[in-house]
């Protein structure tokens, strides 16, 4: 198999370990961005066509080998998505932190506050 | 659930996951050898169809307009979302703190380099305004030249302070410039409605390719949607900065 699609599934394995493994919200949240990134590796490495160029016709003719442009704008929503996701989850840390007086995970006991 | 067993259970899990994946994986076509026919025919078609030299901005704000609509209002929402989330609680109030008003919050940075910050401001929201209008010709697009404008306006609050940031993108103005650009691509959809025959039909001359006005609609949904992301981030990045700034309990 080829080596970006294992830098993806390595990015997936080690970014759900971070979250499985994480004491402190921020850096869970920074492991869930990792995770999401695996998913842009594999998205533009499903794309590329050995030896093609970017597909901006602009010096180059109108049908030169060029990478997929599909999963390029996928990859474009996906970056997003991740942001908007992110966005959220710190809004949640920075409100559990205020309630809690903490961001180690294991210590948000449901019962307090 | 100790964190022993917790590991355990992860390792089993991921231990599957990891041979789900390489499984699925080694079903791709080899890496560089994808043939994808929908990708083929976008690269035959985006100059000739829509004069856009830029296939991947081609697909976005044209081929699948109608996605990005729901793309730009993710981002809408969850903008609104946080600002929900981060109010001011019964338990807070507003009162910007001493670090918020001072010159700068960072110590021992020079005047050179706060000088230098503040300066980068105006060509950065140039470099947002080019790459927003030129997204149909070159690498670029609403989506990216939005954050660079938003940074833009992120350099104020480190060159120069918080409040400076704040009067120079009041709250009410920022919102409003989001909510214009969502609904301007919106609009622009609705444009193809009226004077095609469907939404996001590119209905607009379009133009030479290569030209800064080529590609139909496909500039002006770029600087609606540019407008719409600059907004969406200052406001998210402001309601993270009140939270340090601003807001404090009572």
């Amino acid at each position: 198999m080829s080596l970006p699609y294992l830098v993806a599934a390595w990015l997936l394995l080690v970014g759900l370990y971070g979250i499985v493994s994480s004491h402190n919200l921020i850096h869970m949240v920074v492991c869930l961005s990792i995770v999401q990134s695996s998913t842009y590796v594999l998205l533009l490495s499903i794309g590329y066509r050995s030896g093609a160029a970017a597909p901006i016709f602009a010096d180059i003719p109108v049908g030169s080998r060029a990478v997929d442009p599909v999963v390029q704008a996928l990859t474009l929503t996906d970056v997003v998505v991740e942001a908007t996701v992110v966005a959220l989850l710190l809004a949640v840390a920075v409100q559990a932190h205020k309630r809690f007086g903490t961001l180690d995970p294991a210590e948000l006991n449901p019962l307090r506050g | 659930m100790t964190a022993r067993v917790r590991m355990i259970m992860f390792a089993v899990g991921a231990g599957g996951l990891a041979a789900l994946l390489l499984w699925g994986l080694g079903g791709l076509p080899a890496f560089g050898h994808f043939n994808g026919a929908y990708a083929l025919l976008i690269d035959h078609l985006s100059v000739p169809q829509r004069h856009a030299t830029d296939a991947v901005t081609a697909v976005n704000f044209d081929y699948r307009a109608f996605d990005t609509l729901g793309e730009e209002f993710i981002l809408f929402t969850s903008v609104a979302g946080l600002a929900v989330l981060l109010r001011e609680q019964r338990s807070e109030r507003a009162r910007p703190s001493d670090a918020a008003d001072s010159e700068h919050r960072f110590q021992g940075s020079s005047f050179a380099l706060r000088a230098l910050t503040v300066m980068l401001v105006g060509p950065i929201v140039v470099l947002s305004l080019y790459v927003d209008s030129h997204g149909a010709l070159t690498p670029g697009g609403g989506f990216q030249g939005g954050v660079v404008g938003a940074a833009g306006l992120l350099l104020v609050f480190l060159g120069g302070g918080y409040l400076a940031m704040r009067r120079l993108s009041p709250h009410g103005a920022v919102e409003s410039a989001e909510a214009a650009g969502a609904a301007g691509y919106a609009l622009v959809g609705l444009g193809g409605m009226i004077f095609a025959s469907a939404y996001f039909q590119n209905f607009l001359e379009l133009g030479t390719p290569g030209q800064l006005l080529s590609a139909g609609t496909i500039p002006l949904s770029s600087m609606a949607v540019g407008l719409e992301v600059t907004g969406a981030f200052v406001l998210l990045w402001s309601e993270f900065l009140d939270q340090a700034l601003v807001v404090r309990s009572r």
